[in-house]
């Protein structure tokens, strides 16, 4: 239990998706305008690693590794089966939001199908998947599927708070008077960049 | 057209420059980032990603008239995982310090929108010597954005270029010299800022040319 909690704090606080390892850039320059979508986009990616990570972590251990059903190591595959997986889940996810939540579905509008290339869920399995490798007593390591659920969990919240952060900034910067080649994607690189350095002081913390 | 047409060399130059796919396009900025701590890596990483752009974009456009519609963006996916596990092969057999180094941003090509956006954009259209001089442009408009960060980050970070020391290290503060490391360069913060720095130069160059 104090590793899952471990695990959970230090995924969204020290090895935050964007701050550490600038994970699903593109849609988090894109959607951040406002902090209302931003939130949804938020949960929607909490949502899908929350799936996609645990069955990435099953295929991993149980299919693809050499002491798997199969006998043989096919650890070469992972990127595109894992990638199979992602593209299969958002596309469920997305038939569900579209059921039972049709507001939420146009207010994502086209980026709830392009988290399928959103470098935050690919990057989650692939850290998942060097992270089995560690030795268990290391505070990062994943050695069940209940770790799994854990460091989804943390990374989803830690981009879900990144995103939400930079979209409350950007509302307020519309009004600031920013030199014109800088406008727009310039600024908002240097208030990330700064942001990440405030999250950097969270770098000495320990559980 | 011939092969080596205006509008084809329109084709390659334009992503080099004016409509670089970093600069402008804001694509592919989660690896930009990640791997430009030193210069080497962010060498490596913007060859590989041009050499998976253009064939990408050379096998989508080969088979751009039979895949369906609908579906397109699995078969997409597909593809490009295929050569990104051959590369990472490659890479893991060849260089495999940079391939500690590069560690999961090697299978994040898979995801990054360069590729995404221009097998959508460009490759679903145009025949395959086209997109093949595309994805060439675009490959090297995201490796020329590396060089310059991985540039300026090892330099001022830790001295050194490609591993080699620029910086004696007489002069360095610990040995009785005037000059300290920015230690901060190596921090992931900086990449942001001196991402955000190219971006205005480049803006405020082309501005005026207009």
């Amino acid at each position: 239990m104090e590793h899952f909690f471990s695990l959970l704090v230090r995924s969204i606080f020290v090895d935050n998706m964007i701050f550490a390892f600038f994970l699903g850039m593109c849609s988090y320059l894109a959607v951040s305008k406002t902090v209302k979508t931003s939130l949804g986009l938020g949960i929607a990616v909490t949502f899908v690693l929350l799936i996609t990570v645990p069955v990435d972590y099953l295929l991993q251990t149980k299919v693809l590794d050499a002491n798997g059903i199969l006998g043989v190591d096919l650890t070469f595959l992972s990127f595109i089966l894992f990638i199979a997986v992602i593209a299969g889940m958002v596309q469920l996810v997305e038939m569900f939001v579209e059921r039972f939540s049709p507001s939420l579905y146009a207010a994502l509008g086209i980026f709830l199908p392009l988290i399928a290339v959103n470098c935050a869920i690919m990057g989650a399995s692939l850290f998942m998947q060097q992270r089995i490798l560690m030795p268990a007593e290391n505070s990062q390591s994943i050695t069940s599927i209940g770790d799994c659920f854990a460091y989804a969990l943390g990374s989803g919240i830690g981009w879900t708070l990144a995103i939400v952060c930079l979209a409350a900034i950007r509302e307020k910067m519309a009004y600031s008077d920013v030199p014109k080649p800088l406008q727009g994607l310039g600024i908002t690189f240097i208030t990330v960049g700064l942001m990440a350095m405030a999250f950097m002081c969270f770098s000495g913390l320990t559980l | 057209m011939s092969l080596f047409s205006k509008e084809n060399g329109a084709v390659f130059t334009g992503p080099l420059n004016i409509n670089n796919p970093i600069a402008v396009q804001v694509l592919g900025i989660c690896s930009a980032l990640a791997v430009t701590s030193q210069l080497k890596p962010a060498i490596v990483m913007g060859l590989s990603v041009t050499v998976i752009t253009a064939f990408a974009n050379v096998i989508i456009s080969l088979i751009r008239k039979t895949i369906p519609n609908r579906i397109r963006i699995i078969v997409q996916l597909v593809v490009v995982a295929a050569l990104v596990t051959i590369v990472s092969n490659i890479l893991k057999a060849y260089v495999y310090d940079v391939s500690v180094q590069l560690s999961v941003y090697v299978g994040l090509i898979i995801t990054n929108c360069i590729l995404m956006g221009r097998l959508e954009a460009f490759a679903l259209q145009n025949g395959p010597w086209e997109s093949f001089l595309d994805g060439v442009g675009n490959g090297l408009g995201y490796a020329v954005i590396l060089v310059i960060v991985g540039f300026v980050r090892e330099l001022l970070g830790s001295g050194t270029l490609l591993g080699f020391t620029i910086i004696p290290s007489s002069a360095l503060m610990e040995n009785g010299g005037l000059y300290l490391h920015n230690g901060m360069m190596t921090m992931p913060a900086m990449a942001l800022i001196i991402l955000a720095c190219v971006i205005w130069a480049h803006r405020s160059i082309n501005d005026k040319e207009k």
